[in-house]
């Protein structure tokens, strides 16, 4: 009897050593009054500003300009004299915190069974302990779009803030973007190997979708009388899927569409100009052959989500298209958000907009395509997206170019929480760089 | 018209290259030289003569008929070489057998594949065409360079060492052990695959050479007294293994996990192995002493992680670590975009731990050179090296900077401003089929590229 309890003072007492280990993955943040002096501080809207002043109250930016008065004495201070402070970026394409390892089927949860889902939500299987997710914000990406994907009809994308505990803490925007497939009318791959097939695999699957368009719009407005007016009516059966799309029909939520190449891009810009269609808020994604209908996109008024860092599309494509589609776009009057497309790298969203910059783009843009575009894009400009009075406080301070591999981002805030700059990646830096090392 | 025009350039830039490696010659007036071994020099020159570095220093005059290139405010380098790739392989994996030592990377170099050329927009010369990783002993590996427009004799990197791809890990227990119920499942059964092989081969050579002395003596006995011996057939797979054990071949093994990286350095201790380099090895940074002190090298990602559960406690950290552990590290891609701009990949060791700027370059330049036994030849601008250099616009880990100039022994094969957009040299007939992307725009990344084809083959 004895024996047995004292096994489980040791097994309460290792048990209690694992918790302790694993709450402290990372230190604690700084919140509150914190004030950055003497910096560069582009505020991407509204210049730059030199020896700059930037403060933050809690979640929110409260001053932005070159008055050090703004500074009280109860403020933290950071000299940042001779660093930058640039408003965080928004990685708008990833599947971060839904996918932990790949190749283990069991932690993927950012693609569910079936062909239409509109009704899954990628806030719900938002993991905000990924071991990720530190990992991409120390790089100064401090809010992301994570994305389902397969099937038709994928599922809502949500825009999560890289710090907190739970995923209702974290999200800005549960329902960002409604995910779509855009079925390709190609033929290639595992698919049909001629091209009437191809076309006819096509058409059904935009029958498919219009149907269920009809369907959601119908539903819509059949709810929409009910709501206005339940006296003396039957309440309508509720339907998950065509409840989701509600705020799809009504233009609120984005529907997002990965599309590609030339012919699927232009058939969906043709689809998207259907009368019925013209309540949708439609965003494309991916548009790796962007470039080559460019004026057609632009003139569509149809906002791109792309990245640089995929090989050329075509074997006769020239070896700098995928680093110059951004500019492509750019240059016709497209808005452009740059993105990875990546869960575990999505660290190298810089260098993806890096890339962009030095092939046509140039630097100013492409910190708009990673910070006030996709902003405007998903709808969040009133908050995001710039160093602006009142708005939401995600910021770093770099030591340089944030698109330069040899910069270091050096402190990143989120939400006004100056973050620990740890990850399991400077964690393990910091155990093996000398690692018979012994406590002096 | 464009398209004529696009064809007959292409017909006048490799109608030449079908001389079997031809050499140029050129002088790089003014810029900063990136030597590697011997520090930077600013306002130099660089001479190539017949694909030779013959002067490197200032005010160097160009011998008559000689090309002269302006590089005032340019950057000189030596040309990248990757220890890590599938670039342009007929064939990457042949998957049957946990050890296929007997198969080479030698017959499967296709020396049309335009991403030859795109790796050479990246100022990449050489490359380490590897077999894939499906087995423990895979298949040998061939170094090339990129020739572009050559054939395939003609991409061979001469005087190379010999190199074998070695496999640890979730690779080959997962296409053996799980997908067809043989040993190895697990990385137990991977060490001794290779111990039992190797004790095979020593005792194949024992017999084989028995044999052959018997044999010798029974044909030179014309009086018929001696039996004729049993004899021991040629074994290409254990001849392979025995030249491994002998040190003419330098193993190259793709890896992970620090424990199998011990267990290897053991068996190849126990077998008298040396000059051997670790693949990937993502875990290399927890055991870099014992590396270090087993003279071993690595050859890792730059930042890859988390694809599989075998990379998953990494860190993009290692390559630092590795290096400050005094662990001859470079940086591959194993990966056909990843090469584009693998000098920004060697970038990412100086933001990952603050490794200088000369050692992060000697990463992808005189470290992978020692890896194959050709760092006597290339790998840094030194006088009687080969004329492999590229020349960049601005410092070669800025991301702004852009390969302007990439030159294999002399001779250019690619020029930023006289860069013809289809540089296809054969048509594939399976372009039409590939013409689009993926109408997805989330790419998630479920393997290193060592695995391509395996897993078709085997559901066949």
């Amino acid at each position: 009897m004895m024996k047995a309890k004292k096994w489980n003072i040791v097994l309460a007492l290792l048990l209690m050593g694992t918790f302790t280990v694993q709450a402290q993955i990372t230190g604690k943040p700084n919140f509150g009054k914190i004030a950055i002096i003497d910096a560069t501080i582009h505020t991407v809207t509204e210049g730059t500003i030199q020896n700059g002043v930037i403060t933050l109250d809690g979640e929110k930016i409260e001053y932005v300009g070159t008055d050090r008065s703004k500074v009280g004495a109860d403020y933290t201070v950071i000299d940042a004299t001779g660093k930058h402070v640039f408003p965080g970026f928004m990685d708008s394409g990833t599947s971060l915190g839904l996918v932990e390892v790949n190749a283990v089927a069991v932690t993927v949860d950012n693609r569910e069974v079936g062909n239409m889902n509109p009704n899954m939500l990628a806030f719900t299987a938002f993991n905000p302990h990924s071991a990720a997710i530190p990992v991409t914000r120390v790089s100064g990406v401090t809010h992301v779009i994570t994305a389902p994907q397969g099937g038709l009809v994928s599922g809502q994308a949500a825009l999560m803030d890289l710090w907190g505990y739970s995923p209702d803490s974290m999200a800005i925007d549960a329902t960002a973007g409604m995910v779509l497939n855009w079925p390709s009318v190609q033929s290639r791959g595992w698919g049909p190997r001629n091209p009437e097939q191809a076309e006819k695999r096509y058409k059904e699957a935009v029958r498919n979708l219009d149907k269920w368009l009809d369907n959601a719009r119908f539903y819509e407005q059949m709810m929409n009388e009910f709501e206005a007016d339940p006296m003396d009516k039957t309440k309508p059966e509720k339907d998950q899927q065509l409840q989701a799309m509600r705020a799809l029909v009504q233009g609120e939520t984005p529907l997002i569409i990965a599309v590609s190449s030339e012919k699927d891009i232009l058939n969906a810009i043709e689809w998207s100009s259907h009368e019925d269609n013209s309540s949708l808020n439609i965003v494309f994604a991916g548009v790796e052959e962007g470039w080559r209908v460019a004026e057609k996109i632009a003139e569509a008024g149809i906002p791109c989500l792309v990245s640089t860092l995929y090989t050329p599309v075509r074997s006769y494509d020239h070896i700098h298209r995928p680093y110059e589609n951004p500019a492509a776009l750019m240059k016709a009057g497209v808005k452009v958000a740059i993105m990875t497309g990546e869960v575990e790298n999505v660290r190298n969203l810089p260098f993806n907009a890096g890339y962009a910059a030095a092939y046509g783009m140039g630097t100013e843009e492409a910190v708009k395509a990673v910070t006030i575009n996709p902003a405007e894009i998903f709808g969040v400009s009133d908050r995001l997206g710039s160093l602006e009075i009142g708005k939401q406080a995600n910021l770093f301070i770099s030591s340089g170019d944030p698109f330069e591999p040899l910069s270091q981002i050096e402190q990143v805030f989120i939400k006004g929480y100056q973050i620990p700059m740890d990850s399991r990646h400077t964690q393990l830096f910091e155990e093996f760089l000398d690692r018979d090392a012994t406590q002096e | 018209m464009k398209n004529t025009l696009t064809t007959l350039l292409i017909l006048a830039v490799f109608s030449v290259g079908t001389i079997a490696q031809e050499k140029g010659s050129v002088l790089i007036q003014n810029a900063t030289l990136m030597t590697i071994t011997d520090g930077i020099i600013e306002n130099g020159d660089v001479l190539i003569v017949d694909g030779v570095i013959t002067a490197i220093g200032a005010d160097l005059s160009a011998p008559s008929g000689v090309s002269v290139v302006d590089g005032t405010g340019k950057y000189v380098m030596p040309g990248i070489i990757d220890a890590h790739s599938h670039l342009n392989t007929v064939s990457t994996n042949e998957a049957r057998n946990p050890v296929t030592a007997e198969v080479t990377m030698e017959e499967s170099i296709n020396p049309n594949s335009v991403s030859i050329y795109r790796a050479l927009a990246g100022g990449v010369t050489s490359i380490h065409l590897m077999h894939g990783s499906a087995n423990v002993i895979g298949g040998q590996g061939e170094t090339l360079k990129l020739r572009y427009g050559v054939t395939q004799d003609d991409m061979r990197f001469a005087d190379a060492k010999r190199t074998i791809k070695f496999a640890l890990g979730e690779n080959p227990t997962r296409v053996h052990g799980q997908g067809n119920g043989i040993q190895p499942r697990t990385r137990m059964g991977v060490e001794q695959i290779i111990r039992s092989h190797f004790d095979e081969a020593l005792d194949y050579r024992m017999k084989r050479e028995a044999y052959l002395t018997v044999k010798e003596a029974y044909e030179g006995d014309r009086r018929g007294r001696t039996a004729p011996p049993v004899p021991v057939a040629k074994n290409l797979r254990y001849d392979v293994l025995n030249d491994i054990i002998d040190g003419e071949i330098l193993v190259h093994c793709h890896s992970y996990r620090a424990d199998e990286i011990l267990m290897l350095m053991r068996v190849f201790n126990d077998y008298g192995i040396k000059n051997y380099t670790f693949q990937h090895a993502n875990e290399a940074f927890k055991v870099a002493p014992e590396i270090a002190k087993n003279g071993a090298y690595t050859s890792v990602f730059a930042d890859w992680w988390a694809y599989k559960f075998e990379v998953y406690y990494s860190t993009a950290y290692n390559a630092t670590i590795l290096n400050e552990n005094g662990v001859t590290n470079s940086i591959n891609s194993d990966s056909n975009e990843l090469i584009r701009h693998l000098n920004h990949e060697a970038a990412k060791t100086v933001r990952y731990g603050e490794t200088s700027e000369t050692d992060a370059l000697k990463m992808i330049t005189i470290n992978p050179a020692k890896q194959l036994g050709i760092d006597d030849m290339v790998g840094s601008l030194e006088i009687g090296k080969q004329g492999d250099v590229a020349i960049w616009s601005g410092h070669p880990l800025s991301i702004y900077s852009k390969v302007e100039h990439t030159y294999v022994d002399g001779k250019k094969y690619f020029d930023l401003y006289m860069d013809p957009v289809d540089m296809r040299i054969a048509v594939d007939s399976e372009d039409s089929y590939t013409e689009a992307g993926f109408n997805t725009f989330i790419q998630g990344r479920e393997e290193d590229s060592c695995m391509s084809d395996v897993f078709e083959l085997i559901q066949q």
